[in-house]
Order: structure tokens, then sequence, then C-alpha cells
């Protein structure tokens, strides 16, 4: 869309590397003194519904309502269109949609949201519907041209056909003609055999910028006149600015003002070295409030406490009183610690304040929410607040949150220029909204080497309760026991509860994965020290229990069969399994790891094998997979931010260790066929890596773990389980 | 107010005033307004910010640009046309190794590097010359392969 007030920056590559692909990301820059207006341009062009352009020459824009954030969905969700509407894929472009929930409302959440991996699950219909009724408005505008039924029309690849005259014309030619026509009210859509997009493993569309640096991510915004700040949050929780001394900072070559908050300070420079030297300068005394003597021993001591209390039931099957009083008694109690996002795009928004608007550059998951929180703090009307989109470099959850947005339009507000604030690294781990610490207690009772009873009380914060308060019914924040209500298992007599603990000063959000990398976790755990406790294989154990659930019995069958589980391994090396039943996929995972004398750990091979129903883009899927293993993987082995009076301890990667290339090991993902609706993926990987990882362990050396992240000396050889 | 200092990079000679000690990666992203060389954490830790000097690969966020007058800077808008880089690139898109690609400039231009003085790269090579660059969407496996393949010349 060539609006005349907007830099539109096009690739085509070309050559063997030719996908025919276009991809349309805006920076509007614009001219100074123009008036901003919101994108998403319909004039002059075929559009049928908020998210399909059709121009003249046949250009076909799609107006993505979900976020790229390097899950694949502009790719997958443009396949799920372009399927129903026939278009010719090659013409397909992409474009962020504006914020609207009304148009591009996530219809699970009724928000423009993009998490829970549900963008294909909750745009599956709406967005084939969508893509369906434009076609047929393109065949009737075709017929009626041609004076025909529409049923003796045909459309594929971008064109409508009559085969008995031979005649056809283009989208793009009927892309006029086609807008003045009345959409059908109730149009049929394709039956999954006629599929000819869905299916297939197609090029992304995001990743040919990306290898050449011309992707646009939030970080990268210029405007005329833009400087860049840099921010020092309270370090403690809660805390406030006390006195600041800017003397020295203001002397610092290419710093221009000093901006106090409330509760954080900003240096305004021409670049950001200049913020930085600047922020390095200042002298800064804090009030640190009520909480800067907080250390993790308080956080935990504190959970374990409020985690006997009795929860708010959540699901409760047959006399679980009754089931736990007999067999063989279970009990054991999982911990996870807080985890920080780190996405690799430092946290940070471009922001311009005008007297009557506010224009917001950034890469966010929560778009309307982040609009309606920056009107506020800009004190201007809504439909005054412009965002532009931009890609995300990684979001994994912390991008839910417009915190940061509203940070930089206060400091926005004391200048008259576009300001880009960016957190260092440093602020980015500690001034995080942190996946929060859980306790997860299980009871269980064996009879006959089956589970007879199975009580799962979750403890943990409620991220909902803060996040969407009318999901928390109840007492139940139906995040944090998603998975441990949805339990794969035949469980006659099955409970659970929850605990709404939030933890002492620590601010809590989604993680990927969310709830049910906790509930898979100790689910999963519980499962292989149950089978161990019944002397049953930890594979043979669990497919006696899922006689009902023939979805992830497949899956785990296939992969007891790629994993080579059971053939003899040598001393201290293990296989650990992980069933999950996240996100609507069924996928089950196998990790092959050894554990060396000292307790060192390397991961020797993953085979993971999934059913997430269709698969829209079977390549995604796997790359998803493969993804979220390892991001799951890095938080078993090195993930918790700890907290020492009052402060978050952890700064950077060298403290906050990611996993690297090195030890990563041979991952082999296998996407069965399936005729079901799609399920969730971008999380799913998360959640299997560190139960089957554990679950290795405890087979290698016999070592119960019961704490994530996983703890060394308990695995030095000679130690017993 | 500073000296002026002078660059090729891609190509151009480059003269801006910068303080001596700002780094490389501030220079090109804030003044000379190349942003696809990325900040990732500023300690030289993640390798998001990894251009050539001289055709090796450094971490641009921890190098003062005085270290690099009169020096060659290559960054990722430009090693394509390299070709250790031009065939990193290829076996990039058609290994489909990118996510979010954030990192994924300095993956290239760390891989594009490796090739240059390692045409046929084992894993223990990849592993020596890759384990810098952190990538937080987990593409490893596939930033292996594609290694693999662009050493093959069979993208």
């Amino acid at each position: 869309m060539n609006a005349p007030n907007s830099f539109s920056r096009r690739t085509l590559l070309t050559g063997s590397l030719a996908t025919g692909f276009l991809l349309a990301f805006h920076l509007p820059l614009r001219a100074a003194g123009n008036e901003p207006v919101q994108r998403d341009v319909t004039e002059g062009k075929f559009a049928p519904n908020a998210f399909i352009r059709i121009d003249e020459t046949g250009r076909t824009v799609l107006m993505m309502p979900q976020v790229e954030m390097g899950q694949g969905t502009y790719t997958s969700i443009s396949a799920v269109i372009a399927e129903e509407l026939d278009a010719d894929w090659s013409k397909v472009e992409v474009q962020h949609a504006p914020p609207n929930d009304k148009l591009y409302g996530n219809p699970t959440f009724g928000l423009q949201v993009t998490g829970n991996s549900n963008s294909i699950r909750a745009w599956w219909l709406p967005l084939r519907k969508a893509g369906a009724t434009a076609r047929a408005m393109l065949v009737q505008a075709a017929a009626s041209q041609w004076g025909v039924e529409p049923a003796s029309c045909t459309a594929s690849k971008g064109v409508v056909a009559h085969a008995a005259s031979g005649r056809k014309l283009t989208y793009g030619e009927l892309a006029l003609a086609a807008q003045g026509q009345t959409p059908p009210k109730d149009v049929a859509i394709k039956d999954p055999r006629d599929f000819v997009l869905i299916g297939q493993p197609l090029k992304r569309l995001d990743t040919p910028d990306k290898v050449n640096g011309k992707a646009l991510y939030g970080i990268d915004a210029i405007l005329p006149g833009m400087k860049i700040a840099v921010i020092a949050n309270c370090p403690v929780f809660g805390g406030k600015v006390g006195k600041v001394d800017d003397s020295a900072a203001t002397k610092v070559a290419g710093v221009r003002k000093v901006v106090v908050l409330d509760d954080a300070v900003a240096v305004i420079g021409d670049h950001m070295w200049a913020a930085k030297k600047g922020l390095e300068a200042l002298k800064i005394e804090w009030n640190e409030g009520p909480n800067a003597k907080i250390s993790t021993k308080d956080v935990w001591d504190d959970l374990r406490k409020t985690s006997q209390k009795d929860g708010a039931v959540a699901k409760s099957d047959g006399d679980i009183a009754k089931a736990l009083a007999s067999g063989d008694k279970f009990e054991a109690a999982y911990e996870l610690p807080f985890l920080a996002h780190a996405s690799m795009e430092p946290i940070n928004a471009t922001v311009h304040v005008r007297p009557d608007a506010c224009e917001i550059w950034t890469g966010t998951q929560i778009m309307t929410r982040v609009q309606s929180e920056a009107a506020k703090a800009a004190g201007v009307p809504v439909d005054k607040v412009i965002v532009n989109q931009h890609l995300l470099g990684g979001g994994f959850g912390r991008k839910l949150e417009p915190d940061m947005v509203v940070a930089a339009v206060k400091i926005a507000k004391q200048v008259d220029y576009p300001v880009k604030v960016i957190w260092t690294r440093e602020e980015d781990i500690q001034h995080d909204v942190y996946r929060p610490v859980y306790r997860d207690q299980i009871t269980a009772s064996l009879v006959d080497g089956k589970v007879a009873g199975w009580k799962y009380k979750v403890a943990g914060s409620a991220v909902l309760a803060r996040w969407l308060p009318p999901a928390f019914q109840k007492g139940i924040d139906i995040d944090a026991i998603d998975a441990a209500v949805d339990a794969p298992y035949d469980f006659a007599n099955f409970h659970v509860e929850y605990v709404r603990a939030e933890p002492l000063s620590v601010p809590t959000g989604f993680w990927r994965g969310v709830g049910p990398n906790n509930n898979v976790f100790a689910v999963e755990c519980a499962m292989d020290e149950l089978a161990r406790k019944a002397g049953k294989d930890p594979i043979e154990f669990r497919k006696s229990m899922l006689t009902k659930n023939p979805r992830m019995l497949a899956v785990l069958n296939q992969v007891a069969e790629k994993s080579g589980w059971g053939q003899p391994l040598p001393a201290r090396v293990g296989r650990g399994v992980c069933v999950q039943p996240s996100f609507a996929s069924f996928i089950a995972t196998v990790v092959e790891a050894e554990i060396d004398d000292y307790g060192e750990i390397a991961l020797r091979r993953i085979t993971s094998v999934v059913d997430t129903g269709i698969a829209v883009n079977p390549d995604t899927v796997k790359a998803q997979i493969e993804g979220g293993l390892i991001f799951g993987l890095t938080a078993a082995l090195y993930g918790e931010i700890t907290i020492d009076k009052g402060r978050v301890q952890q700064s950077n990667f060298h403290d906050y260790r990611m996993m690297r290339i090195n030890e990563t090991p041979k991952i082999e993902v296998t996407v069965v066929k399936s005729g079901e609706a799609p399920g969730g993926i971008g999380e799913a990987g998360v959640n299997a890596g560190p139960p089957a990882l554990r679950n290795a362990i405890y087979a290698a050396t016999g070592v119960a773990l019961r704490r994530l992240p996983i703890d060394r000396k308990l695995l030095a050889a000679g130690k017993k389980a | 107010m500073h000296m002026a200092t002078t660059l090729t990079i891609n190509g151009e000679t480059k003269s801006f005033d910068a303080p001596p000690e700002m780094p490389l990666l501030w220079v090109l992203r804030d003044i000379l307004g190349m942003t696809g060389t990325k900040f990732g954490c500023g300690i030289a830790q993640c390798g998001a910010c990894t251009v050539h000097v001289d055709g090796k690969a450094v971490r641009s966020c921890v190098l003062p640009v005085s270290a690099v007058a009169n020096r060659t800077v290559t960054t990722i808008e430009h090693v394509g046309s390299t070709p250790a880089g031009a065939k990193v690139q290829k076996a990039w898109l058609e290994a489909e190794v990118i996510q979010c690609g954030y990192c994924q400039s300095g993956q290239i231009m760390a891989a594009a590097a490796l090739l240059a003085s390692t045409p046929n790269p084992d894993d223990s090579d990849i592993d020596a010359a890759m384990a810098g660059n952190i990538c937080r969407c987990g593409t490893y496996v596939r930033i292996r392969e594609a290694i693999k393949h662009a050493a093959n010349g069979q993208s």
C-alpha cells in the first residue's frame, strides 16, 4: 500500500533465491508537519473485510491480526486466508494490522493479543471464512460480467475462469467490480482434501529481509530529529526515585536531557553511547521502600507456607479421599524458579508526543492495550494514539505488557522530539515481569501398578488476575492449572486444586509455555517416580493409562520407536520421556542425556513426535518444537532469577545463561499427519524439555530432582537418590 | 568537538565525529543509521552485534571506534557481496533457519567469517566459531545444517 505518507521498503529476491513473495513492512516516516494517520488504506482496492486488500494489479495484501515474533504466524495466517481465497501466493504481501480490537481482536480473548499459542487455533475458521467470502465476491463479479451462473465458474491462483466459454479474469481485473458485490451470507469452506497451500512447507514470508539486515524491529525505528534515551528503573521492586544529582551527567558530550520519573530516571542523548555515559554519571538516591530486604529465601518460605492451605477446587472426579486412603501412597512437591524472558531484542519503545497526539513505534504482543495505556500516560484520547507495529525480536510473553511504552511516553512527554527509549540488557533482566515461582504438590496412590487416586495442588501467582481480571473466577487461575485439569491419563479419582500465592514483591507475567510449564513438569516427574515405585518401564506405565487417549498413545508409541527406547545405554546415560496435552497438541518427547562424574550434563539426542492436528506449515511446526525444546532446556539447565535486598541478582547473559550451539544435540521432530483441527505449537516444545531431561537424569543416576534449575551438586557420581 | 574518524564501511569511506571510545555498534546504528547490526547485551556475550573487521568476526558492542580507524568494516547489509556471505544467506533461507531473526545478523556474520577461513568446517569447528552467538529462539540445529550446506555448495 503506497500511502503517500508512508515509506515502504519492499524486497524481491532474485535469481535462485526468488521466492516471488513480497513483504510490505512500513516504517511510516513522514515529512514533519503531516498529521499522523493510522495505516490501512483501502481506497481503490477490493477490501471485502478487515484482512484482505486486492488492488487492480492483483497485488494481494493481507492484514495480520496476530504479530510475528519468530513463530512463523505471518506465513501460516497468510496461507490460511490465501487457501480459501484461492489467491496467487506469489502476489501475497503481508502487513501489520493497526490496533483495533473490533476488527482484529483475537476471537478467543476479544483483544488484539498474540499469546497462548492460539493464533491459528483462534483464527482457523474466521480467516478461512474471510478468504472464502472474498473469493465468492470475486467469482460473482466475474459471473455477472460474463452473464453466467457463479456456480459455473472456478477460481485458482488469483484467476476466475469460466471453463465452458474459456474466459478468464484475474483478481486484479475483478478487484473494483468485486468491491460492489454483496458478500454471501453463508459461504462454504473447502474440504481439507482440496487444500493446496495449507499443509505445505511454504517458505516464510518474513525471512528474506532477515538475512540482509533490512528487517525492521522496534529498536530499528529512526525518525527525523529522534534522540535516544536510556532508562534506570528503581533497582528495588516498588521503590521510588529520591534525589537525583545530574550535574556531571549533563556535562557529558551528547547528553540532551535528564528526565526524572516517579520510579525511574532516564537520560536522553544524541546516541545510545551518550545516553549510557550520561546515565552512568548520574548520582541517584532511591527511596527503596518496603521491599528492600526481601530475598529469594523469603519468597520461598512464604510460598511453601501458603502452599499448605487448601486450594480452590478446579476439578474433582470420583472419590479422591477414599482413593488416597488405599494402595501404595506417593507424595512429592515440585518447585520452579523465577525466570526472565530475555528476548534477544532488548525492551524498547519509540514515542513522539505532540500537544494533541502520540505516536508509537514498537513491537508488541498487545497493540490495543499499548494504545489505551499510552493514551492515559500521554493525556490524549485513544484515537489520537497511533501505534506502528514492528517485527518482534522475540516476545515470549514479555511484550504482552505495555509498561515499556508507558515509561517511554512519560519520557517523551518532556521533550518535543521523538525519543527511542532502549533498555540495556541489565535493565531488561532486572525489570521484567517474571515467570512466577510455583510449588506443585502431587499426592497419588498406586493399586495394581496403576494410579488409583491423583490429587494435584498448584500454588503460584495468578498472572491472569492481574492481566485479564474477568478471566479470574472462583479463585482459580485457569492458566496455572491448564494442563493439570487436562491431564492425559485415565485417573478415575482425580482432583486438582489451586492456591493463589503471589510472590513477595516480585512482579509476575506470562512466559513462553505459560501455565503448562509447571503442570507438565510436575505431572511427568511424578509419573516417572510412580512408574519406578510400580516397578514398571516409564513408557509402559504411561501407556497403561492412556487407553482413552488414542492421539497421545499414538505419538508415545512412535517416539518410543524413533528414540530407540529400551536399547542399552552406557553407564550414567539415560533416556527420559514426557507426554503433554498442552495447547491442544499431542506431543511425546524423549531426551537422552549423559551425566558426568561431576554432575555436568551433556544432551545427546532429542526425539519428538507431534500430533498438532492439521499442520498448516509442517516445517514451521518442526522449527517451533526444535526451538521450544531449547528454550525449555535452557531454563532447566540454567534458568533462575534470584532476589537479594529486594533486587534481582542476575544482569546479563554471563549470569543468566542461555544454551549455546555447542550444547545443542541432534533434534529429530516428526509431525504426524492428521485431519483434526490445528492445535497450538509455539510454546509446546518449551513444556517438553525440562521434564524429559529431568527424567533422563533420573534414569541415568537414580536421583529424583524436584526443583529447577538442575542442581549439579546432587548429580555427582556417588550421590544417592 | 571530537576528531573526525574515517572508516571504510561496506566499501564506502565514511567520516564522522564520535567520541573515540564509542563502540562501533552505536556508530553504525545511531550515527550512520545502519540498523542491521543489532544490540543484544553490550558486553560481548551474545554476538548479535557481530561485524567483520578486515574479514574477521568481531563484537562491535565493545569495540571502540578508534580501534578500527582506517580499517575495513563489513556489516550484514553488505556481507552478501562476499562469496562466503552470499552462500550463507542463501543456505539460511533454504534451511529456513530463521525465527524472530534478531540474532541472525550476527549469526550470519559469524558463519560467513568461519567459511571464509575454514571452507569445510566440521561440527567442532562450527561449535567453536558459533558458540559466541546466542539464539533465544533456539535455531542452532538449523544453523549447523545450513553452514554445512553452504560449505558443500549445495545451496
